[in-house]
C-alpha cells in the first residue's frame, strides 16, 4: 500500500503541476465567469439561451444554432446554448437552468417542448420565452411566453415554381407527356405543418405546369435517412419524375442522385452532395426572429405573442438555384415572390385548388389546439385559405386533402 | 528458473481487511480530487480555461443561486430515496437492480390516476388515491421477481433488470395511448390549468415547493435506519443476508422474507415515482428516472446500506452532476460533454472501492516466485 500511495501522491503531483502550467498559458482566453460567448464590444441588456433538441449534427436544430448565433453577435448579446434536450421534463429543468444562468430571453426550438417551457415561463414571469413552432401562446394568455414560425410555405410555393420550370422542360423534350408530369414528395407525419408545406410546393408548380399531379409517402420520423430514401425510391418507382421532401436526413436527396431523378431539398442546400439533380431548396432563416426579440427586450417593447417571418422579413429564404433548374427559373421566381410580398398572390388562393372536387368557401380551421382537433376558426377570408394568418396562430394549420395530391399512406 | 521469473507478474491483488476507518475515507477523497483534477485537465484541452475556473462552474451549477441550492437537495432528497428503497433487498442479498423500473412503473400508476379519476374525485383523496396507486404499483413490481426467486430460485440480478425494460415500454405505450394533442407522441404537463393532483406547497417561501419531498426523504432515511437496525424484520433481513440455511435453522421463512422485504423496497420505489409525477415534473415520460434507479445502486454501497451515509453520497453524486452540466453549458460545449465529466467522476468513485477492498502487491524482482 505504502508503495502504491506513493504512487498516488506522485501522479497527483504531476497532475496538478501540469494543470498550473496550462493556466496560466490560456487565462487571457475567457473571461472572469467563463460564460460569455458572444462578442462584448457593446454591452447589451440581453442574454440569451437557446434550447435544442438535438445538436448540430442535425440539419433541423443547426438552423436554430447559426441564426441564433447570428443574431446574438450582431447585437453583442451573451448567449448559452444547450443541446440534446429532450421533449420531456428536461426541457423545463434546462429552461430554469438558463433562467437561473442569469438569462432573461429564452428560446426552445422543438414542438413537444411547449408545455414545459409554458411551465418554466409561469414560474420566472420577468422572464421571456419563446417557443418554434409552438400552438399554445394564443390560448395561454401570459405576458412572457410567445409562439413563432414562418411562412415556409412561401418559401414552398417558389420553389414549387422551380419544379413546375422543370416539368415543363420534361414536357417540351418530349421525355414525358403532360399527363405523366407526377412529383413525389417525402414528407415525415401527417401534421397540418407538413400538409400545408407538400401543398404549397403543389400549388406553385400547378401555377406553371396545370396538369401536374402529387404523390406523398411518410416516413414517421423527422429524421431517418432509410425510411427516407426508401421513400424517395417507391415514389420513382411509381413514376413520379420529380422529389421533394420535408424531413432533415439527405435521405430523399441521396435516392435521387442515385436515380437521375430532380430534386427540391429543405433546410439547406444539397448541391454539393447532388450536384447533378439539385433544383433548389427553401428554409426557415430565424436571425430575424431572434433580432427582433433582442432588440424589444432592450427596449422594454412586448414580444409578438405570434409571430410570423415572411419573405419580406426575410425569415423565408430560397438557396441558389443547382444546375439541374431550367433556365428563367430565377426570373419566375422573383416575379413570384414580389407578387406574394405586395399581395397580389396569395399561395393558398382558393381558386387555384379544389377539395373533393369543389372549390371551398368555408372552413373551420383548428387553431386552439383540442384533443379532438375540432375546427375554430373560420379560415378562409377574402377568397384565400388565411394560413397562419394575423390574429390567428403562427404555426400552420392548413390540412386539407386538396384533389391532385394522393397519399400512398397516412399511418403517421 | 530464468523462464519461471518471466512469466511471473508484475504485481498480484489480495483481499485486505485491515483498512482503518480514516484511511478508507482518505482513499475516497484522494478518489474524488483525483477525478476533479482529471476533468478539469480535459475541459482544459478541450476549451483552453483554467481549471479554477471550471472548478468554480461546478460550483455554482450545484449551489450558484438559492432556487439552484434547494433544487440540488430535492434531487438529492429523490435519488436518497431510491437508495433507501434498494437497501432492505441488498442487505438481505437480492441484488435489485430493478429501482428504474420500480420508480417507473409508480410514476406511471400516479399518472394514470392523475389523468383519468382527476375530473371525478375531490383533489385530497385524487393525491391519496394516486399514492395508494403508486406505492402498490411499485410494491407489485418489486415482489414479481421476488416470488420467483423465492418459489424458484430464479436470479434475481437478471429478473430486476428485465423488469425495467418492461416498466419502460409500458410508459412508452401509455404515452401513445394518452398522446395529447393526437399525433404529438407526448402527454405533456399533466392537468396544466387546473393542477389538480399536483403536490401542494408546504407554506409559501422560497423554496417551498421542494419541501414536501426533502421532508418525505428525511422521514424516510429515519424510518429506515429504524426498520434495518432496531426492528425484528430487519434483524431477519440480515440473517437472510448472511445466510439463508441459518435463517432457515432458526426458523425464519426464508422465502416470506424475501418476498415482504421486495414489497418494501419496490413500495418505497414506487412512493419516489409518485412524488416525481405529482411533485416535481408533472408529466410521464421514458426518461423520468433518469437512470437513478442505477445511480442509486452505486449511492447504496457506497454508503455501505448505512441510511444517513447514504445522504452525504447522494449528495455528492448530485453535486457532481450538476457541476458537470454547468461545465457545459457554461463553457459553450455540446451537453455529451457534461456526460463525460460525470462519467469519469463515477468511474473514479467505483474504482477506489477495489483500493479499499483489495491491495496490490508488488513483486519484487529479487523475489523468487517459482513455488507457491
Amino acid at each position: 500500500m505504502k508503495k502504491f500511495s506513493k504512487f498516488v501522491a506522485l501522479a497527483l503531483a504531476c497532475v496538478l503541476t501540469f494543470a498550473l502550467c496550462a493556466c496560466s498559458a490560456d487565462t487571457t482566453e475567457s473571461n472572469g465567469s467563463g460564460s460569455s460567448n458572444g462578442s462584448s464590444n457593446q454591452k447589451s441588456s440581453v442574454k440569451a439561451g437557446l434550447i435544442c433538441l438535438h445538436d448540430e449534427n442535425s440539419t433541423y436544430d443547426l438552423n436554430f444554432i447559426n441564426g441564433f448565433k447570428a443574431a446574438c453577435e450582431a447585437a453583442g448579446v451573451e448567449y448559452l446554448i444547450k443541446t440534446g434536450v429532450p421533449e420531456g421534463q428536461e426541457a423545463y429543468d434546462a429552461a430554469c437552468e438558463l433562467a437561473e444562468a442569469g438569462c432573461n430571453f429564452i428560446f426552445a426550438d422543438s414542438f413537444g417542448h411547449e408545455d414545459y417551457i409554458i411551465k418554466a415561463a409561469k414560474e420566472y414571469p420577468e422572464i421571456q420565452f419563446s417557443h418554434a413552432t409552438g400552438t399554445q401562446a394564443h390560448t395561454e394568455n401570459l405576458a412572457n411566453f410567445h409562439n413563432a414560425f414562418a411562412n415556409i410555405f412561401q418559401g414552398r410555393y417558389l420553389a414549387g415554381i422551380a419544379a413546375g420550370m422543370k416539368l415543363n422542360e420534361m414536357i417540351a423534350n418530349g421525355e414525358i407527356t403532360a399527363e405523366e408530369a407526377k412529383m413525389g414528395y417525402v414528407g415525415a407525419f401527417t401534421y397540418a405543418e407538413v400538409i400545408s408545406g407538400y401543398t404549397s410546393f403543389y400549388l406553385g408548380a400547378k401555377s406553371v405546369c396545370p396538369s401536374v399531379t402529387m404523390e406523398v409517402t411518410f416516413t414517421g420520423s423527422w429524421y431517418d435517412e432509410t425510411a427516407e430514401k426508401t421513400g424517395a425510391q417507391t415514389l420513382i418507382d411509381n413514376g413520379c419524375v420529380l422529389i421533394s421532401q420535408h424531413a432533415d436526413s439527405m435521405g430523399a436527396p441521396t435516392a435521387c442522385e442515385q436515380a437521375g431523378v430532380p430534386n427540391i431539398s429543405y433546410n439547406g442546400s444539397t448541391e454539393a452532395a447532388c450536384p447533378n439533380t439539385f433544383i433548389v431548396s427553401s428554409r426557415i432563416d430565424w436571425t430575424p426572429y431572434f433580432a427582433y426579440c433582442i432588440k424589444a427586450i432592450e427596449k422594454g417593447d412586448a414580444i409578438a405573442t405570434d409571430w410570423n417571418g415572411t419573405l419580406e422579413t426575410g425569415s423565408v429564404v430560397l438557396t441558389d438555384l443547382g444546375a439541374a433548374a431550367v433556365d428563367g427559373t430565377a426570373e419566375a421566381i422573383e416575379e413570384a415572390r414580389n407578387k406574394i410580398i405586395n399581395g397580389e398572390l396569395n399561395v393558398f388562393d382558393i381558386s387555384t385548388f379544389t377539395v373533393g372536387g369543389e372549390t371551398l368557401t368555408s372552413y373551420m380551421a383548428d387553431v386552439d389546439t383540442d384533443p379532438a382537433y375540432e375546427g375554430d376558426h373560420e379560415a378562409i377570408v377574402d377568397g384565400y385559405f388565411n394560413e397562419s394568418g394575423e390574429g390567428l396562430r403562427s404555426a400552420p394549420f392548413f390540412n386539407l386533402q386538396i384533389d391532385g395530391i394522393s397519399l400512398l399512406d397516412a399511418a403517421y | 528458473m530464468a523462464k519461471t521469473n518471466k512469466s511471473e507478474p508484475l504485481f498480484h491483488i489480495a483481499k485486505r481487511s485491515d483498512m482503518t476507518f480514516k484511511k478508507a475515507i482518505l482513499v475516497r477523497v484522494i478518489a474524488v480530487v483525483a477525478a476533479l483534477v482529471l476533468c478539469a485537465i480535459i475541459t482544459m484541452i478541450t476549451t483552453g480555461l483554467n481549471p479554477f475556473t471550471v472548478y468554480g462552474s461546478m460550483a455554482k451549477g450545484a449551489f450558484g443561486t438559492v432556487r439552484k441550492s434547494w433544487i440540488t437537495v430535492q434531487d438529492t432528497s429523490i435519488l436518497l430515496l431510491i437508495a433507501l428503497a434498494l437497501t432492505p433487498a441488498f442487505k438481505m442479498r437480492f441484488w435489485n437492480i430493478g429501482g428504474e423500473g420500480q420508480v417507473l412503473i409508480g410514476a406511471l400508476a400516479t399518472s394514470a390516476v392523475m389523468l383519468k379519476l382527476a375530473d371525478h374525485l375531490p383533489n385530497p383523496l385524487l393525491i391519496a388515491v394516486m399514492l395508494v396507486a403508486a406505492v402498490l404499483a411499485g410494491g407489485i413490481w418489486g415482489v414479481i421477481p421476488a416470488i420467483f426467486k423465492a418459489k424458484w430460485n430464479t436470479n434475481e440480478t437478471l429478473f430486476t433488470l428485465m423488469m425495467n425494460y418492461i416498466a419502460t415500454q409500458l410508459v412508452a405505450f401509455f404515452i401513445i395511448v394518452w398522446e395529447y394533442p393526437k399525433g404529438a407522441g407526448k402527454v405533456g404537463i399533466i392537468n396544466p390549468k387546473t393542477e389538480l393532483g399536483w403536490l401542494p406547497k408546504i407554506g409559501n417561501f422560497m423554496g417551498s415547493k421542494y419541501m414536501l419531498t426533502i421532508f418525505i426523504a428525511v422521514l424516510t432515511t429515519i424510518a429506515m435506519f429504524a426498520y434495518l437496525y432496531y426492528s425484528k424484520q430487519g434483524y431477519e433481513i440480515c440473517v437472510v443476508g448472511e445466510s439463508e440455511n441459518t435463517a432457515r435453522y432458526v426458523g425464519i421463512n426464508v422465502g416470506k422474507v424475501i418476498i415482504r422485504t421486495m414489497f418494501i423496497s419496490g413500495a418505497i420505489c414506487g412512493l419516489t415515482g409518485f412524488i416525481l409525477v405529482a411533485g416535481i415534473h408533472q408529466t410521464i415520460t421514458t426518461s423520468l428516472v433518469g437512470g437513478q434507479g442505477f445511480t442509486a445502486v452505486m449511492v447504496s454501497w457506497l454508503a455501505k446500506f448505512n441510511p444517513f451515509i447514504m445522504i452525504f453520497a447522494s449528495l455528492l453524486i448530485i453535486f457532481l452532476k450538476k457541476g458537470a452540466g454547468e461545465v457545459a453549458t457554461s463553457c459553450g460545449l455540446n451537453e455529451s460533454f457534461s456526460e463525460i465529466l460525470t462519467g469519469i467522476i463515477i468511474f473514479f468513485i467505483i474504482g477506489c472501492e477495489f483500493f479499499i477492498r483489495y491491495k496490490i502487491i508488488f513483486n519484487k524482482k529479487s523475489a523468487k516466485g517459482g513455488n507457491k
